[in-house]
């Protein structure tokens, strides 16, 4: 069937007498869709569509081939994707997402770490941010739950992670050959490696193939080996759930207290109507807010849920760290898309002045030869030299940095245009602050000692000046225990409406310096429990 | 170095091939009622009239294109156009570069591209700027070529196990060659 039959004969129409309405075919989205399924009539809206599984393939080509872009390999763009930037710092927005169903985990790597407990108490341990309402204990069964059911692949060799009460679902990925070469630089220099943990399956899981290593897992798994969200959407549907795709959400009706209805348009230029008992927004950490801002009212003129004019404000993000360059000897980089260990040993150092930071020792260092091979303007045995010279020795480092929450970081509505429904577009207005560039040259610093005690000739720093986001957006709709300084409380509901709840990154008050979809995961499957109760 | 049918079927792997799945020459966002198609099964059916032509004109750059230390291109190349000549647009897209370049060689040289000396198919190809063009599907005569002709040809032979070890990587990009290989050392 082709997409077009699809838009034609899909019954986009509302579900009578949901109990729930999920805004958001994410990850967070489909486990609490998921999780509800079973007792309750459960309606899911995607503002993208029900990307078919057997295009898998022609997606990875995209991700190969030159001519296509990032957003190209999922059809992110266009106007129904337009945005707007306004910081000093450039904001990549279509290369940082993915609208549809299972959303951004279609192109993230899946790595899926725990955050620390001191990430939970930055202001009481670090002396600077925001404390979060909950702490690690709070979260913890949940995170357990969350890599059950996402599948990750893990050991328990990690001296630095935050305790557990089980080992993970799957055996962690044995270390590649490069690990080897590091952990002897490393040993040297009294710096601990370590397994890391991958929602990515190490043997079968869930009905899923292990991985077979087609090496493309950011931004396209064609094995289904890396999780994605469509797995618990399906599941949910399973259940009885209704999943509507292409049907963006614009805006959410509502009385003085309550959600009333999400108003979504669909392919064919309707609107309609879903009126539920509980609302569940996960749209993460760019269109929840834009989606509540979307939905002013007399009753809440500066946007929905905003009594506390934090909706929108402390946009965050993980900073990127590395260093690269070239041993005299072969470096077998390439084979896989993930790496496979990390150094957590500095990240509890944190301080007021330092951000905690974590360290990766790359699988895929230096170019992909497939990828060199469709570039420049040679062939025949001209083409194979330079491949041959341009693979074999290279090595890198990376890792992430948090950016603190900060005023004159956020996201708003830019009023000067709008997207393809006629609504204003996302503005981002994105600043990291000096902390986050000392924490990247405290990362740079290690990382460093590490490939000249390797032996290698370094040819590329990631530094303060040549640094990127990673694509987590946090922040914008903060959880509090105070309503007068967050949007959501401690359960993640909203402070001002008794009937909505948020499940995304947005909730997180800080970001510690973790991948953050484990712990959006373990808030969503603790939302799902924080909505049952209350129905 | 030769390349086998299981090169072909490992190329077609990773690019796709059965049932009719291939990319589009769409770009994203052309057409937003029907952004979550990448793939296009529509049509086809009849094997069309250049067939042939097209088989040996592909075979006949990937001669020129591949490098001398590979053996068996005919064989692949005809292997590998058996999964992309599908009913798919890329194989139509494919079709009309393939049969463009033909026309330009006839023009310019007086034969197609595949009864050209190999130097002369060489140096055409340079001529009409296949070598400088950045691929686009939807671009020039030179673009087409490159993303239709030559990058097609080269993604085969550089995503198949063969063409991976020609440079030292024997699970490339592409290629589902199992989550082992990244744990050995050189041999």
């Amino acid at each position: 069937m082709s997409a077009g039959d699809a838009v034609r004969d899909v019954d986009r129409s509302p579900v009578p007498n949901a109990d729930v309405c999920v805004v958001g075919a994410g990850p967070a989205g489909a486990l609490v869709a998921d999780r509800l399924a079973s007792d309750y009539e459960v309606a899911v809206l995607d503002a993208g569509p029900r990307f078919d599984p057997v295009d898998r393939l022609a997606r990875q080509e995209r991700s190969i081939r030159p001519s296509y872009d990032r957003p190209d390999v999922w059809d992110v763009g266009g106007e129904r994707d337009a945005h707007a930037n306004s910081g000093e710092w450039f904001y990549p927005l279509n290369h940082a997402r993915v609208k549809g169903v299972g959303g951004s985990t279609l192109h993230w790597q899946g790595m899926v770490m725990r955050l620390h407990e001191d990430d939970f108490a930055s202001g009481t341990e670090r002396g600077v941010g925001p404390d979060w309402p909950i702490d690690y204990a709070d979260l913890r069964p949940y995170y357990a739950e969350a890599e059950r059911e996402l599948g990750v692949a893990g050991a328990s060799d990690n001296p630095y992670a935050p305790p557990r009460e089980e080992p993970h679902p799957m055996p962690a990925f044995e270390p590649s050959y490069s690990d080897s070469l590091f952990a002897e630089a490393c040993e040297e220099l009294g710096i601990d490696m370590h397994s890391v943990p991958n929602a990515r399956n190490s043997e079968p899981y869930d009905g899923r193939s292990a991985c077979v290593g087609y090496g493309t897992c950011q931004p396209v798994c064609p094995a289904g080996a890396k999780y994605d969200a469509t797995v618990h959407v399906e599941r949910a549907e399973g259940k009885g759930a209704a999943v509507i795709d292409r049907a963006p959400v614009q805006r959410l009706e509502h009385d003085a207290d309550r959600v009333t209805a999400a108003v979504y348009a669909t392919p064919d230029g309707t609107e309609h109507r879903q009126t539920a008992d509980a609302f569940v927004v996960a749209c993460g950490g760019v269109e929840t807010p834009r989606l509540l801002l979307l939905s002013e009212s007399d009753a809440y003129p500066d946007g929905l849920a905003n009594s506390s004019g934090t909706v929108g404000k402390f946009f965050m993000d993980h900073l990127f760290a590395g260093v690269g360059g070239t041993l005299d000897e072969p470096t077998r980089q390439n084979h896989v898309g993930f790496y496979t260990s990390a150094c957590d040993q500095f990240y509890d150092e944190a301080d007021e002045e330092v951000g905690p930071f974590k360290l990766e020792f790359f699988n895929y260092a230096g170019p992909s030869p497939v990828e060199e091979a469709l570039t420049g303007d040679d062939w025949g045995d001209e083409l194979l030299d330079r491949l041959r010279d341009g693979y074999g020795t290279h090595v890198a480092m990376g890792g992430l940095v948090e950016q603190l929450p900060r005023s004159d970081s956020y996201v708003t509505l830019d009023d000067e245009r709008t997207d393809d429904r006629g609504n204003p577009v996302p503005e981002v207005h994105w600043n990291v602050g000096d902390r986050a560039l000392r924490t990247i040259e405290r990362a740079n610093e290690i990382q460093r000692e590490v490939l000249e005690e390797l032996g290698a000739d370094i040819e590329w720093v990631a530094g303060p000046d040549a640094t990127g986001p990673a694509y987590h957006h946090m922040g914008t709709t903060r959880m509090s225990a105070d309503p007068a300084a967050g949007v959501v409380d401690a359960d993640c509901r909203t402070h001002d409406l008794d009937n909505c709840w948020i499940a995304s990154s947005s909730v997180f008050p800080t970001g510690g310096a973790m991948n953050p979809t484990l712990t959006i995961a373990a808030l969503a499957l603790r939302v799902a429990d924080d909505v049952e109760r209350r129905l | 170095m030769e390349l086998t049918r299981r090169d072909a079927a490992a190329a077609l792997a990773a690019v796709g091939a059965t049932g009719g799945v291939a990319l589009t020459a769409r770009r994203a966002g052309d057409d937003p009622d029907n952004a979550g198609g990448a793939a296009d099964g529509e049509g086809g059916g009849d094997v069309p009239p250049n067939e042939e032509s097209v088989r040996t004109s592909m075979a006949a750059v990937a001669a020129v294109i591949y490098p001398s230390e590979v053996d068996g291109v005919e064989a692949f190349v005809d292997r590998f156009l058996d999964g992309r000549l599908d009913g798919s647009t890329h194989a139509d897209g494919l079709r009309s570069a393939v049969d463009e370049l033909d026309d330009a060689a006839r023009s310019w040289h007086g034969s197609p591209v595949a009864d050209l000396p190999e130097s002369d198919r060489d140096r055409f190809l340079r001529e009409i700027g296949a070598d400088t063009a950045e691929e686009d599907p939807d671009g020039t005569l030179a673009e087409r070529v490159r993303y239709y002709v030559v990058n097609e040809l080269l993604l085969a032979l550089y995503a198949s196990p063969t063409g991976g070890e020609l440079v030292g990587l024997e699970n490339p990009q592409g290629h589902p060659g199992g989550a082992e290989s990244y744990q050995r050392g050189p041999r």
